[in-house]
């Protein structure tokens, strides 16, 4: 009999602490964008890009089972996108991840932002050596869904519920669902946005904005310690 | 989906291990699965016969310890046990808490040969 006592994610852990430094040593901060398929990641992505494109020079990882469609609208703005087919997988994971980030030009104190498999389930688990996860709920979806889901929504620090400019044809209460996700995960932050609208996404550029200054708080520790 | 790449980990770690402790064929991988931790057993056991072909785990038996989700409770200042991660406190109902463990994917031990 031998003893292990090893976590069955641990290489993953391993190259997503590999992936942490890379982005620290640089700067950069970066977020992964966590979702059921549908819930206009894409969109609020391509009009985050539009509007932060000169100030944090944002570049994307996109992750899908198929197509490069996605990668297709992101580089439609003007934004580096490398495309990960996961094939038959349902998740990004860290190795992945490393070697796209190899291939993608990162400007030094930019945005990275991961966009994942639409899957609520299975992206929980990965780290992907990002700074925060960011789970985003549609309002056309069910507002149970933080504790239908809840290891997503415990894993996540910040929720953007999207699509709010449609709330007045549903019966979709903002403050149950928000009730709910605080029940899974105490900490966690929830803006509301529209990427049609333009609702809110002022607060989400401030969320991103803040978290940025973290990551180049993050660097200059790390090279006054060099 | 994803117990299939958590299965291919677990190999991975296993063939790593094999050098250090030397050991050329597993018979009983001791697995710890917390309950609240993203994976359901009985997918872990059918992906474990399917990865564990023509490895040194082939036919291995898969022993799984479960484990029961505990939580520091911030208004009582104690550690409680909670069946879901969206369950209030048992003792005073309140939601401010913190999962302290019953999460974990854990390898404890292998029987070897």
């Amino acid at each position: 009999m031998v003893q292990i006592e090893q976590d069955i994610l641990s290489k993953n852990d391993g190259y997503a602490a590999d992936n942490r430094r890379f982005l620290a040593a640089r700067g950069v901060l970066a977020l992964n964008l966590v979702s059921s398929p549908g819930s206009g990641k894409t969109t609020l992505l391509v009009r985050t890009i539009e509007d932060l494109e000169a100030e944090l020079a944002p570049a994307v990882i996109e992750g899908d089972q198929q197509t490069s469609s996605d990668a297709d609208r992101i580089r439609a703005t003007g934004a580096p996108a490398i495309q990960v087919n996961t094939g038959k997988g349902c998740h990004l994971d860290a190795h992945m991840v490393g070697h796209a980030l190899e291939g993608l030009p990162l400007d030094e104190g930019g945005l990275l932002l991961i966009e994942n498999v639409g899957n609520l389930v299975c992206p929980a688990a990965f780290d992907l050596g990002e700074a925060h996860k960011v789970v985003i709920l549609s309002v056309t979806e069910g507002e149970d869904k933080p504790i239908k889901y809840p290891d997503m929504f415990h894993a996540a620090d910040l929720m953007l519920l999207s699509k709010v400019d449609l709330l007045p044809h549903l019966d979709f209460d903002v403050e149950r669902c928000f009730a709910l996700a605080r029940r899974v995960n105490p900490r966690i932050g929830m803006i509301q946005v529209s990427a049609k609208s333009g609702a809110g996404l002022d607060d989400w550029y401030a969320w991103v904005r803040a978290a940025r200054q973290m990551a180049q708080a993050g660097r200059q520790s790390i090279s006054a310690a060099v | 989906m994803h117990e299939m790449s958590l299965c291919e980990s677990l190999i991975g770690v296993i063939e790593d291990q094999a050098s250090v402790h030397d050991y050329k064929r597993v018979r009983t991988v001791f697995l710890e699965i917390g309950s609240l931790a993203c994976v359901e057993p009985e997918a872990l056991r059918f992906s474990f016969d399917l990865v564990t072909r023509g490895t040194l785990a082939e036919g291995a038996a898969l022993e799984i310890i479960k484990v029961t989700p505990q939580a520091w409770c911030f208004a009582c200042g104690r550690t409680v046990t909670v069946q879901q991660r969206f369950n209030p406190c048992p003792d005073c109902g309140g939601y401010r808490l913190r999962l302290t463990g019953g999460d974990s994917l854990q390898i404890k031990q292998l029987e070897v040969d």
